[in-house]
Order: C-alpha cells, then structure tokens, then sequence
C-alpha cells in the first residue's frame, strides 16, 4: 500500500516537471521535423536513430540524477515514516523510469507512426524505453553513491560519453590494429557490453542497411537474427537493467542519509 | 465485280514474277486436325523456305534439329516440353524464324550447354514473342551473326549458381540485337562472351541470381533503355572497352555483395543518363581507366561509387548524388580520377558568385568509408555517434582521404536532364 | 522509551558516535546539545534510521529497530530544513504522508495556528523558506505520535509560529510523549527541557537534569555557554 501511494506521488512531480515536457516536445519536434525532410522511411529510421542514441542516454542520465538529487531532503523525510527503504527506492525509481519512457514514446515514435508500422520502428520503441531504463538506473546507482551532486554528474556524463563514443573508438581501434585477424566473434561479445551498441547494431540490422556490413554483416545478421541471438539480446539488455537497479537498490539500503 | 477479279489475278500474276522464292513455299500445320502430329516430323518433312504453323496443344519433343530455312510459327502459344530430357531446338541454318512458341523444361546438364533455342554458326535468325519457361539456356547463340532476339519472355527457376545457366547467352557473335525482352529467374539475364557490335535495347532483366547483364571480352556494344532489378547485381562489365551505357535503371539490386553495376577491367566507356537507385554499391570500379561517367543520378545507394586505386582517368561528370549512405569511397590515398560538376547533396557550401556552382570544393569522400575499405568490419560502427565525430572533424582537417579527390565545381541544385 | 547501547558509527575515519549509551522516559523533554559535529545529528537519524551504525542497538518500546521500519510509526520528526517535491501542492504533501501513515484526520488547531490551510492549493515550489518550516511542524504533530524529534525547530519560523511551536511541545509532553530537541537557543533549554544531554566529538560528555544546572551560582546560561567553550577549544 505504502509503495503505491509514494509512486503515484512521485510520477505526479515528475510529469509536471518542465525539463520533461522540453524533452518530450523537443524529441517530438527533431524526430518530425526529420520525417518531414527526409521523406524515406529507412533514411528517417536511420536518423532518428542517431537521436534516440545520443539524446536518450544523455537526458535519462541527467534527469535522473538531478531528479535523485533534488529530491534527496524528500526523499530523507520519506525515509523518517514507517516506509521500508526498498519500496521508496522501487517508487523513485519506476517513477522516473516511466516517465522518461513516457517521454521518448510520445515524443520519438509518435511521430513515426504516420509513416506506418514496420518492425524497425518496433525496434527502435524497445531501444528507446531500454535505453532509458538502463541509463536512469545507472544515473540512481551513481548518484546514491556520491553525495556530491558535480562530482556525480561529472561522472555520469562520462559514463554516457564512453558508452555513446569512446566504446566504439576502442573498437575501431581494434579493427585498425588486428584487422588481419577474424574479429566478428569477439565483437559480438564485446557490443554486449554496451547498451547502446546492442541497440544501435539491432536496429541497423533491421533497416536494410545490413547489406553495407557486408560479410561482418552476414555474420551479425545471423546472430541477431537467430532465435538464440535474439533471446542472447533481450537478455543482456534485461541485465543491463536489472543489474543496475539490483545495485543501486542495494547502494540505496544501506545508505546513510 | 468483273473489273476486281482482273485486279487480283494481274496482282498474283505480278507476284509469281517478282516476288522471292519464299512465297511460293509450302505451309505445314502440325498438331490440331493436321496428320502431321509432332514437330519432328514437320522438320523432316519440311524443305528450305517453308513454313511449319504449330497448332495449340502440348508437344512433349526434344532434340528437334532445324538444319534447313523454316519459319516455325506458333498458332495460341502451343507448349514445346522437352520434359527435363535435352536441348530442344538447335538450329543450323541461316535466316530461321522462330514465334510465339512457349519453350518449356530443357534438360539440365554439366557437360553441356542445353538451351531450348540454340542457334549455331548461321546467320539472320530471328526469335521473336517466346516463352522460355524453366530452360536450362532459354537462347543461347554460338559463332552466329545478324540476328535478332526480340520481345521473348524467359522465366527461369534458377536456384543455385552453379545448378542454373543463362537467359541469353551469345558466344562469339557479331551484330546481334537483343530487344524488349524480358530475362528472370537465370544465372545471368543476358551473357555477352566475345561478341561485338551487340545492341541491347529496352529489356526487362530482374531477381536472376548472379548478373542482369554480363559482358566479358566483348568490345564495342552497347546497352540503353534497360532496367536490371533486384539481381546479384545489376551488370557487369568485365576485360573489355567502348562500352555504351545509355539511360539504362538499375533498381534494388541489394545485398552483401551486390552492385548495380561492375566495372572490371574495362577501357573507354561511356556511362550516361542511367540512374541507380537503392543499390548496395551503385557502380563499382576496379581497374577502370578512361571512362566517362557523365548525367547520371545516384539515389538511395548504400556506396553511390566505389573506385579503387587501380583506376585512371575516369571522369565523373554532371551527375546527382542524394540520399546515399556514402558518395564515393576508394581504398587508395591517391586519385587520377576526375570529379567535376556534380550535385552532391550533403554539399553545404555557398555560392556568392551566384555562378551555380559551389565556391568551396566538396570531398565526395568520408573518413569512415576509407576506414572500412581498408578493414571491412569496422562497418559495424555505421551510424555511431563517434563515426559522425570523425567525419565531420576530417571535413574539417583533410588527413586521410586523398588530396586529389574532389569536387571543385560541385552544383548548388540538382540537376534535371532532359530523357527522351 | 527509547534505549541506546553502545552506538558506534564512522563516517571517514572521524568518530561521529562514540560508544553512546543512553535512555530516554516517556513524558520528558531532552535538549540534545552540543558543537557543530558533536554527533548530535547522527545520533537523531540513527534513531530515526536515517544513518545505519556499525555496531550498537537501538531500542524503541523494547524493540530493536535493527530491520525495522514499523516503529517510525510513533515517530514523528522535524528536520532542520524540510524539501518536498517542488511540483506538488502542500495538499499532496499532505496527502503522501498521510496515505504513508494510514490515518485521516487533522488536527484542526494545528492547520489553523501554522496557517496551513492558506497554502493548500500552492505548489511546494511557490512557497518561502519560513511557510516551508511550518508545514513541516505541522507534520510532525500531526499524527499525535509517542516521540517527537526536532531538529533546530524554531530556527527558521516567524516568532508567532515558533511560540505557538513551544507551547505545543508543552502539551504534548503532559500527554506523556517524549520529545527530543537540538537547538542553538539556549533560552529555549530552560524554556522547555526536563534534561540536557551534552555531546562532543561522538560521546555523550554531560547528562544531567536542567534544574540542577539552574541552581548552580553562575547561573543556567553561563552554565552553558561555559560548557561550550571548555570543549570548543579542547
């Protein structure tokens, strides 16, 4: 009864919160404004996963954390009530979570659905609202564990910043020093290691433009493609969320407010 | 009434002295209420300059040896079954006509190129409004000269390159025209092997698993008008020169290994007025010198050009590029190519001088194309946030991509042909 | 009512709580002071379970509060500075604890006195530091709970909100509650406190009952400010 009550409260502030109604609106204008211009479908996929890439860690990153730092002195009250710890955690958490995933549906895919239904759509939906599960859960997990509100965004935008582009230069790295040597194996265990690699590769697959990929290409399509491959996704991007959140539920336990 | 019986017996008296031998030849009808039951025995019955007409009905023959001048004539598309077995006509004898025959199920061979016509060392052959249907080779020309394949139908049921042979294949030919045929479901569509003064006007080639149209040691042809789609690739045009491409499509041929078109080792051709359109790679270029690629439109292509090190002095001229994942990509830091006078639509220079033209060159070439021209898997970063990074920062600071490759007139609009 | 034994915590390597012992009676008013860092504040939230400690139990009512969060219930608490989600009306303030609590009625002179009922339909946001405060009193109160803890309570209210405050903590102590206060306001002490308990770098240094302190020569007052300054500058 206690979590409920609290969730509903929290989901309250957060959707009247202005930055997600900026959000919402500024996703919901780039994402038409490229469907607009571009007029091909694959092409404005294509582009608008760009933005969902880059925009949607970014902000679930940002606005969790400040959402987690604004609302600590609250958050400290809630814990003087007879509350467990954990369902005041589980309430910020899905509040933001639901939220953010709110905003990326209303403001990324609406505008997509006038242009039909395909499965590259449904996929880029999936992307989106994992993306921001996972993002908004390392963002509590980081921000529980410093108390320092820079130093714990600092650190998030450089988690974000790894994760959106230095993991790839690392991998291209790779390509550029070992690029006599069969890699493709290796690089599907290794973009399971980054959320948004495994969203951005499921979705190109998906868009046609696998045949650019060429051979590495075939080799990923038949993975991803595969009912193991496709079970070996979702579950890495499952973990990708729970093992954060698990973490930070923990973090967030054992916390001295 | 008097006066128009006068008029049509001085008209035939007019015909028995002038007209050709052919005239007077004899007509044969097989099948219907003719005595005459197979096709076989037509041909031996037959004498040089007649006509068989094939009623409508099924024939189950195979191995049927055209050596004298006949015109075989189908009357309601009559069906020719060789039943899986052999080759089902060869012909052997200049000036054969064959019509509006439906050709169906050729034997299948390894040692042998079984086709349902097939026309050796003569001359002025004409196959016109055929079905080929599930052939081995639908028609297959060998040493054979002036004729004329025109407005056949050939469906094949190819599955596998090696078990599938080709829709048209012509053999050491001289002055062939191919015309408004249409070609699907074969290894090639059309096959060209050292032929020349081949013309290939206006056909339809399309879902054949290896080429739409495949030119090899075969000089001086030329091909307009055509549409090759969703083949394994759309033509290629390999060990050969003075080739004409003219306003020819080439559609959706898409996938890990597939191009519109492929230049391979080939000298002084002229590429015009074709567009390419949702192509893996529009036209690749490997070893490809003195040819000119000028008017053409490039949309929706994965690579709109590939052109590797090991090509000189092709120019590229007046053409469209928009909407491709990349322009031009080369595995080389050196170019002897020219780009000139181009629209490009990821240009976003200006134009003070309102001459039309872009003050500031543009470099058709990206850093990350280079990138995985040199190691092909590093394509899996496509669309990462960090290539776009690079890309934009090597537009900036020219390091990697050659000097040489650019366009120094690039078109502010795009450019409208006039196609007739 | 409350017990503590041996309460240990550390935050880096600095003692906040120093093997504490100590009990508290229902129907008492402790003073809880003390320097800045003394550990006052660590030992409130670890009898709120705000802060866990290392080693050491907290009875309240006889039972450990170890994994516990029920006993909260006869809790009602007063931070120093209250924050409440900025875009939700004091009424759904108001609302969240209550559900939190499960109970439904006002006390009707306390929304009256604190004036809460005037800012009902404003946005948390829209309030001042001072209205801020007063709702928070309002809270503490309002569930007529066994212990009030207060934490500098009158330090950022208007002087009629603040000896409405006072008054209040009179009454609720002759209802037989125990109400634990920190505060700067050594008037205040001798206004309302049964007993004092002086802390310093984590241990409790003085526990006594504040009449004793009042008979002393020099006074309450100086009493006081002498104890600071002896252990300011230890």
């Amino acid at each position: 009864m206690n979590g409920h009550s609290i969730l509903k409260y929290v989901f309250f502030d957060i959707i009247r919160n202005k930055w997600l109604v900026i959000y919402t609106a500024v996703l919901f204008a780039l994402c038409s404004g490229i469907i607009y211009l571009s007029r091909d479908e694959t092409k404005s996929i294509a582009s608008i996963l760009n933005i969902v890439l880059i925009i949607v860690p970014l902000v679930s990153i940002i606005f969790g954390s400040m959402h987690f730092y604004n609302s600590k002195e609250f958050i400290q009250m809630l814990l003087t009530q007879p509350v467990k710890r954990s369902a005041i955690f589980k309430a910020e958490y899905t509040g933001i979570a639901i939220s953010l995933s709110f905003g990326f549906i209303i403001g990324a895919v609406t505008p997509l659905l006038f242009t039909g239904i395909s499965k590259a759509i449904f996929l880029l939906l999936f992307a989106g609202i994992f993306l921001s599960l996972i993002f908004s859960a390392i963002a509590f997990y980081f921000s529980i564990s410093i108390d320092e509100k820079v130093k714990g965004i600092g650190i998030l935008l450089f988690l974000w910043l790894f994760f959106s582009v230095l993991f790839d230069g690392i991998i291209l790295l790779f390509y550029l020093m070992f690029s006599d040597y069969p890699l493709e194996k290796f690089t599907i265990f290794f973009t399971l290691l980054n959320p948004v690699d495994i969203s951005r590769i499921m979705i190109i697959l998906n868009l046609d433009l696998s045949a650019l990929l060429g051979y590495t290409g075939a080799t990923f399509l038949k993975f991803f493609g595969s009912a193991s491959g496709l079970i070996i996704t979702i579950v890495s991007l499952c973990l990708w969320v729970i093992i954060p959140v698990f973490l930070a539920n923990k973090k967030f336990k054992r916390k001295n407010f | 009434m008097i006066k128009r019986v006068f008029n049509i017996s001085l008209f035939s008296l007019f015909c028995f002295i002038f007209s050709p031998p052919a005239l007077y030849s004899g007509v044969i009808y097989v099948g219907g209420e003719s005595n005459i039951i197979s096709i076989r025995q037509a041909l031996e019955t037959a004498s040089d300059g007649d006509i068989i007409i094939i009623k409508e009905g099924i024939y189950k023959e195979y191995n049927l040896i055209v050596s004298k001048k006949l015109q075989i004539i189908g009357e309601n598309y009559p069906v020719i079954d060789g039943d899986g077995k052999d080759e089902i006509f060869t012909v052997r004898a200049d000036g054969c006509v064959f019509k509006n025959l439906v050709i169906k199920n050729t034997g299948i061979s390894f040692l042998k190129d079984i086709a349902g016509i097939k026309v050796e060392n003569c001359k002025n052959v004409l196959i016109e409004n055929n079905i080929f249907d599930n052939t081995f080779f639908a028609v297959y020309l060998s040493g054979t000269d002036s004729c004329k394949i025109i407005s056949n139908n050939v469906i094949g049921s190819a599955t596998s390159e090696s078990f599938s042979g080709n829709g048209i294949h012509l053999w050491k030919c001289r002055n062939i025209l191919i015309e408004n045929n249409q070609v699907s479901g074969q290894r090639d569509g059309i096959y060209i092997e050292f032929s020349t003064y081949c013309k290939i006007n206006k056909n339809f080639s399309y879902k054949n698993l290896r080429y739409g149209l495949h030119f090899m040691f075969s000089e001086g042809n030329s091909y307009v008008k055509n549409t090759f789609r969703q083949n394994g690739a759309g033509v290629a045009v390999m060990y050969t020169k003075n080739i004409e491409m003219i306003n020819n499509s080439f559609e959706d041929n898409w996938g890990p290994n597939s191009y519109g078109l492929l230049l391979k080792d080939i000298d002084k051709s002229y590429i015009s007025g074709n567009s390419f359109r949702r192509n893996t790679t529009g036209i690749y270029m490997e070893g490809s010198n003195g040819t000119t690629i000028n008017g053409n439109s490039f949309f929706s292509n994965g690579w709109a050009i590939k052109i590797l090190g090991n090509c000189y002095e092709d120019s590229v001229k007046n053409n469209n590029f928009l909407n491709n994942t990349f322009d031009v990509s080369t595995n080389s830091s050196q170019n002897s190519n020219l780009f000139d006078s181009n629209y490009w639509d990821k240009y976003y220079g200006y134009d003070l001088d309102k001459d039309s033209f872009g003050d500031v060159p543009y470099r058709p070439v990206s850093l990350f194309s280079t990138v995985a021209e040199n190691s092909p898997d590093a394509m899996l970063l496509l669309r990462s946030f960090l290539v776009d990074l690079l890309d934009v920062t090597e537009k900036v600071f020219p390091v990697f991509i050659p000097e040489t490759l650019v366009d120094n007139k690039p078109q502010m609009k795009m450019i409208y042909y006039d196609k007739n | 009512m409350i017990k503590i034994s041996r309460l240990n915590k550390t935050y880096n390597k600095l003692k906040a709580l120093d093997n504490v012992d100590l009990f508290f009676e229902k129907g008492e008013i402790v003073a809880l002071l003390g320097p800045n860092g003394s550990g006052k504040t660590t030992l409130l939230k670890s009898i709120l379970g705000l802060v866990l400690p290392e080693s050491g139990d907290i009875f309240v009512n006889g039972k450990n509060i170890k994994r516990d969060f029920r006993y909260r219930e006869m809790i009602g608490y007063m931070p120093q500075t209250a924050s409440y989600p900025e875009n939700l009306k004091v009424e759904e303030v108001l609302k969240i604890i209550k559900d939190i609590r499960n109970k439904k009625e006002y006390e009707d002179e306390l929304m009256k006195e604190l004036k809460i009922e005037e800012m009902y339909c404003k946005k948390i946001n829209a309030l001042s530091q001072g209205m801020k405060q007063r709702l928070s009193a309002a809270l503490t109160f309002l569930f007529d709970s066994d212990i009030i803890i207060l934490d500098e309570p009158t330090a950022g209210l208007d002087p009629a909100s603040a000896d409405y405050l006072k008054m209040k903590i009179l009454k609720e102590k002759t209802k037989g509650k125990l109400i634990i206060v920190t505060t700067h306001i050594i008037s205040e002490v001798e206004e309302l406190a049964d007993r004092f308990i002086f802390m310093h770098e984590g241990r409790v240094k003085i526990e006594d009952g504040i009449d004793k302190l009042k008979v002393q020569n020099n006074g309450f007052r100086k009493s006081i400010s002498n104890l600071f300054k002896e252990y300011e500058w230890s």
